[in-house]
């Protein structure tokens, strides 16, 4: 296998964009990562593409092909592949490029990511992302996806005493965070207070407790260590990519206290990389209940099964703190269009790696992870990125 | 949902039909195919096996904003249940305060209507919990 690098990246504005389409935002986020890598159409060999559902969004499948049209490389006949795993759709894109970059089957792969959630009206929206749990097993019987985390999170509370004012702490943290990204969709400071004052949507998850519906897509080129060179001065080598699968229903996993394909996901990718979790300097974890990034920092390793919302109150987590998490806001504040998520955390770190996220550049950064969940935690995908 | 969809699934919904491994005695539900701890072991042998209903509530939510299939219904209980037999499953606690829900309840399931598909269509039913004596 041969070492790859991420020599690129693109996001657009996440948020509630009426004046922009699939296409539009697929394009978008393409043609800002292929300029940023400095690389031209004719050096593409592939595309992966990730997407959850825009045949229930707007009505399209076929994105790969999609993807090469708007992109202006339909008529290189370049592959063009969509895959899919929820929302961690495009986590799982990188890995399928990165495989194929590592193989040897290609040098220089566009992946993205996108999602256009808010041509249908909200409601809409959410029965559709039902559809990343149990449909027959679960939504039938009136589980909603954020009722789901919620019994992970009534779990949590009750066998390690996790409060709710820790669960609004990860918020309240990943919308300061957020303040200071010019593409998040909320960016604005919230308080405990006001998290725990929120509408109610699944006891004991407030609506501020939930990441919202957005439209956004991002893009990253990779292709292989050696040839990174020929691109750039500043390449960003992917120490690890690995995938892990589960139960897709929560009600077939062997616990509700973590996300067992996470731990397994971790394993595998701090296996690969060589290192230890006390080695990650950030991580973007899937924030997308505030209760999910707290099983996340214990399931990565970076804090003891149950201490994660102590670790989460206490700032460990902050900007300043031991391991930031989540300096792009998270998917609480910066957005979550679900098939461009895994991607745009890829486009954060490396903004952190390069020196070049601004206001929320953290001291030290010089190896990141990202992880990137599927449904209620079905599908897990980790990339370790480190600076070179 | 098509009227194939919901009756294929009556055995489940209505009786609380899952499957026991004759190679090493789990039970799951919904049936399975292959058992995930035997594997190659289980095939041929995963038999079908009813629940009694009884369980344990493991953990729980009150659903304040609901999917379209319970508009009007909100708010509502919704439990993962450890079964009497091993397995789990996720499904709404009825007949009883809220502020009687606590991890560890007793639940016993019972029969009840879950949705209708439109005024015209099939109304579908299937198990819900409630308190056990």
């Amino acid at each position: 296998m041969r070492e790859v690098a991420v020599i690129g990246s693109g996001v657009t504005k996440f948020g509630e964009l009426w004046e922009k389409s699939l296409a539009d935002l697929v394009a978008e986020a393409g043609i800002t990562a292929i300029m940023d890598a400095g690389i031209d159409g004719t050096d593409i060999d592939a595309m992966y593409i990730g997407g959850m559902s825009a045949g229930r969004f707007v009505g399209q499948e076929h994105l790969g092909a999609l993807a090469a049209e708007v992109s202006g490389l339909s008529e290189m006949h370049i592959p063009s592949t969509r895959v899919e795993a929820a929302c961690a759709s495009g986590g799982l894109a990188l890995h399928s490029g990165y495989l194929a970059v590592a193989s040897g089957a290609y040098d220089t792969v566009v992946v993205g990511g996108a999602e256009k959630m808010t041509d249908v009206a909200g409601k809409e929206a959410t029965n559709i992302l039902a559809s990343a749990a149990s449909r027959e097993w679960e939504a039938f019987f009136g589980a909603t996806f954020p009722g789901l985390y919620a019994l992970m999170a009534r779990y949590h509370m009750h066998k390690y005493g996790t409060t709710p004012e820790q669960l609004a702490s990860v918020a309240v943290k990943n919308h300061h965070n957020g303040s200071m990204n010019p593409n998040a969709q909320y960016r604005r400071e919230i308080t405990v207070e006001e998290v725990l004052n929120s509408t109610m949507v699944a006891d004991p998850l407030h609506l501020l407790d939930c990441s919202p519906i957005t439209d956004g897509a991002a893009a990253v080129i990779i292709t292989s260590l050696d040839k990174a060179k020929e691109f750039t001065d500043d390449p960003v080598k992917i120490r690890a990519s690995a995938q892990a699968s589960d139960s897709i229903s929560l009600a077939g996993r062997s616990r509700f206290d973590a996300l067992p394909a996470t731990i397994e996901a971790a394993k595998r990718a701090y296996k690969q990389a060589g290192i230890e979790p006390s080695d990650i300097d950030f991580a973007e974890v899937h924030d997308c209940f505030t209760i999910a990034e707290i099983m996340a920092i214990e399931d990565l390793g970076f804090f003891k099964k149950g201490e994660g919302g102590k670790a989460s109150e206490e700032g460990l987590t902050a900007l300043d703190g031991e391991i930031p998490i989540n300096t792009s806001g998270g998917l609480k504040s910066k957005g979550h269009p679900v098939g461009a998520t895994g991607i745009a955390q890829i486009h954060e770190l490396l903004l952190q790696l390069r020196g070049k996220a601004d206001k929320r550049q953290i001291e030290k950064a010089e190896i990141g992870l990202a992880h990137n969940v599927g449904g209620s935690g079905g599908t897990a995908v980790i990339h370790i990125l480190e600076a070179i | 949902m098509s009227i194939a969809r919901y009756w294929r699934e009556i055995p489940q919904r209505y009786n609380l039909i899952g499957t026991k491994c004759g190679s090493c005695g789990r039970v799951y539900f919904p049936p399975k195919a292959i058992c995930p701890v035997c594997r190659r072991k289980s095939i041929g042998k995963m038999e079908e096996y009813k629940l009694k209903g009884t369980g344990t509530v493991e953990t729980y939510t009150i659903i304040h904003t609901p999917p379209p299939h319970f508009e009007g219904e909100e708010p509502y209980a919704i439990a993962l249940i450890k079964m009497d037999e091993g397995c789990y499953l996720v499904g709404e606690i009825v007949d009883c305060d809220f502020e009687e829900i606590h991890i560890g309840m007793k639940v016993e399931a019972c029969f009840r209507r879950i949705e209708e598909d439109g005024t015209r269509g099939a109304i579908q039913y299937g198990y819900k919990f409630r308190k056990a004596e």
